[in-house]
């Protein structure tokens, strides 16, 4: 807790690690993102809540390079960015874990951690034979499980079919967590999850926000939402309506500012 | 860190799955875990159990000559059902190995024998043919987003009318041709037995697909691509050229699987090898691969491509006639579809 607390200190002296100035995305006539601003800094838990259709989603594709904004400007730790690949944003540190998870149900733990970016054996059978180092990549994802302080997940030979729900989006958050992301952006992480199940992604959450990586999180769920932010960005018709934080405000509040019955 | 993972709810996490497998734990469903995880466990039984009963059945038919023989029967659809196994596991069907296989085996035959070009040359014709038929699924696949099943249902004619313009229906006779292409056809003694090079070759193709598959980051890619292609995606595959490479591999092992076909018919014939489609097809589900993709090996396509030659040569050694064969290897299909199921439910 005491770490949330100077966390929150920091923000108005630290640099933001991830800066959107004026995005703007539009699908035809449909305005997504109308000029929308938006910093996240250091070790915080930043959630993104608003009703359906307000930008949500085109906030965070715009993020995650899911999609390209029309106009507006992406800053990662001050320099510009443009993304035009989710590759792109992951190559910046950026990780997303999406709303349907987006984990190989018949591959174990470690091939879904190190999906994408798999690891060869050294020498001859690495580079001619192009050879798996399975048993480095074990080791190495049972390593980063330990550091991130996910103790769900024992063994990294399971095939995640076999995992609980929270058990399979522990494996989705520990890929985007794992090997040096800066950003971690998750997508309704708890929509799919029981109660039990919830409280242990949310805590996973703080861990990853204690370790100094900051969390952006999407959820319709005020109390989780109320449970683990730090500051709270409300979307409404496409712009953002206010920043607040669950100290100024209570949830009754949120939701009035993001129906449009009050303003911060 | 450890202090962390004390002080939080005692990880209830694994009171959870360790419920989830109490429950489990009756004979049949440990049986079914089992087969869950090494899907080639059940064709490898159903292998043994039909080598002992036709074994039983006909003193003929566990002589080293006879099981000799069923390799060579097998070497051709083995090969096409390794092309096939790569198009399945990404989710996908192709109706046009046989086809394809039937167009390069002409191609080499014809430029050999009435162009009386190089067999070397004859035989990277081949190759090219494979490759490039396994770029036009792939490209039509991948760019058009048609279904593997109408593109290939689409080609499977175009290529078999491309193979009787090109070669007017006439078969070109092995013994025309060059030594080498007919290689894949002779055999040498291993001790009492003789064995076929066809089979040699087709067995290499194995352990190399299987070793691709199970052991480099592209084969993981195939897995993830066939059991969950949006997955994929977003774990930052490319999801299309993993696709294409797997049309092209398939095209490949299709141009290997002509040089066998030659050697083990002695003959490029345009009409053979109607029914090797669905043949190759049958020894992948046989062989546990799943139909919907992202599941199962090439070792079970291997052991599926024996368990149809063996009731073949088995049934027709105890005397029934070829209906019945035909009759056996329906039932097997839809025997094999059905435990796919039941191990499926592993999951739920």
């Amino acid at each position: 807790m005491t770490m949330t607390e100077s966390a929150a200190q920091h923000i108005a002296t630290r640099e933001p690690i991830l800066t959107a100035r004026n995005l703007v995305k539009t699908f035809g006539r449909v305005v997504g993102l109308d000029g929308v601003s938006l910093d996240l800094y250091p070790g915080e838990v930043l959630a993104i809540i608003g009703d359906n259709g307000a930008g949500k989603s085109t906030l965070i594709k715009c993020l995650t390079g899911a999609e390209v904004p029309d106009s507006g400007e992406l800053f990662v730790s001050g320099q510009p960015v443009h993304f035009k690949r989710p590759q792109d944003a992951r190559v910046h540190g950026i990780e997303t874990v999406y709303q349907n998870l987006a984990v190989s149900p018949a591959l174990d733990v470690a091939s879904n951690l190190f999906l994408g970016r798999e690891e060869r054996r050294a020498g001859i059978l690495g580079s001619v034979f192009r050879m798996l180092d399975t048993k480095g990549m074990r080791l190495k994802a049972k390593q980063e499980l330990t550091r991130l302080g996910i103790s769900t997940l024992q063994d990294v030979t399971v095939p995640v079919e076999n995992l609980s729900g929270g058990q399979r989006q522990a494996v989705a958050v520990a890929r985007a967590a794992a090997f040096g992301s800066k950003v971690v952006v998750l997508d309704e992480p708890t929509a799919a999850l029981g109660v039990r199940e919830s409280n242990q992604v949310l805590q996973l959450v703080r861990d990853l926000r204690d370790r100094g990586l900051p969390v952006i999180l999407i959820s319709h769920n005020m109390p989780h939402v109320f449970d683990v932010a730090d500051r709270i960005h409300i979307q409404r018709l496409g712009k953002c309506a206010a920043t607040i934080t669950p100290q100024s405000h209570n949830m009754t509040d949120a939701v009035a500012i993001m129906t449009g019955a009050a303003t911060a | 860190m450890t202090q962390q993972q004390t002080a939080g709810p005692p990880s209830a996490g694994h009171a959870d799955l360790a419920e989830e497998f109490l429950d489990r734990q009756t004979p049949l469903s440990r049986i079914r875990n089992i087969l869950h995880r090494y899907p080639a466990v059940s064709p490898a039984l159903v292998l043994l159990i039909a080598v002992v009963v036709f074994g039983l059945l006909n003193d003929r038919f566990l002589r080293v000559e006879n099981l000799s023989l069923i390799t060579q029967q097998v070497s051709v659809v083995g090969t096409l059902a390794i092309a096939q196994t790569l198009i399945i596991l990404t989710a996908g069907i192709d109706l046009s190995v046989g086809a394809v296989m039937i167009l390069s085996s002409m191609v080499v035959a014809q430029l050999a024998v009435n162009n009386g070009l190089p067999a070397p040359v004859a035989l990277l014709a081949g190759l090219i043919v494979g490759l490039a038929a396994g770029a036009l699924n792939g490209f039509l696949v991948t760019r058009f987003r048609l279904p593997p099943f109408i593109v290939t249902l689409g080609t499977l004619n175009i290529f078999i009318a491309l193979t009787l313009l090109y070669s007017n229906g006439a078969t070109v006779r092995g013994s025309a041709m060059p030594d080498l292409l007919t290689w894949t056809g002779t055999t040498f003694p291993v001790g009492p037995v003789r064995i076929s090079t066809g089979v040699v070759v087709m067995l290499l193709l194995y352990i190399a697909i299987a070793f691709i598959l199970g052991k480099t980051a592209w084969g993981r890619h195939v897995y993830a691509v066939g059991d969950d292609k949006e997955a994929a995606r977003l774990a930052g595959i490319a999801v299309n050229k993993v696709l294409m490479s797997v049309y092209l591999a398939a095209g490949a092992v299709l141009a290997i699987g002509a040089w066998i076909q030659i050697g083990r018919t002695n003959a490029a014939s345009p009409n053979a090898g109607v029914d090797l489609n669905l043949d190759s097809i049958t020894a992948v589900v046989i062989g546990g691969t799943s139909l919907f993709g992202g599941r199962g090996s090439v070792w079970g396509t291997l052991l599926g491509a024996l368990i149809v030659g063996v009731f073949r040569n088995g049934l027709s050694l105890a005397g029934l006639d070829v209906l019945y064969q035909t009759l056996a290897v329906g039932v097997l299909i839809i025997l094999a579809v059905s435990i796919d199921q039941w191990i499926r439910k592993v999951k739920s």
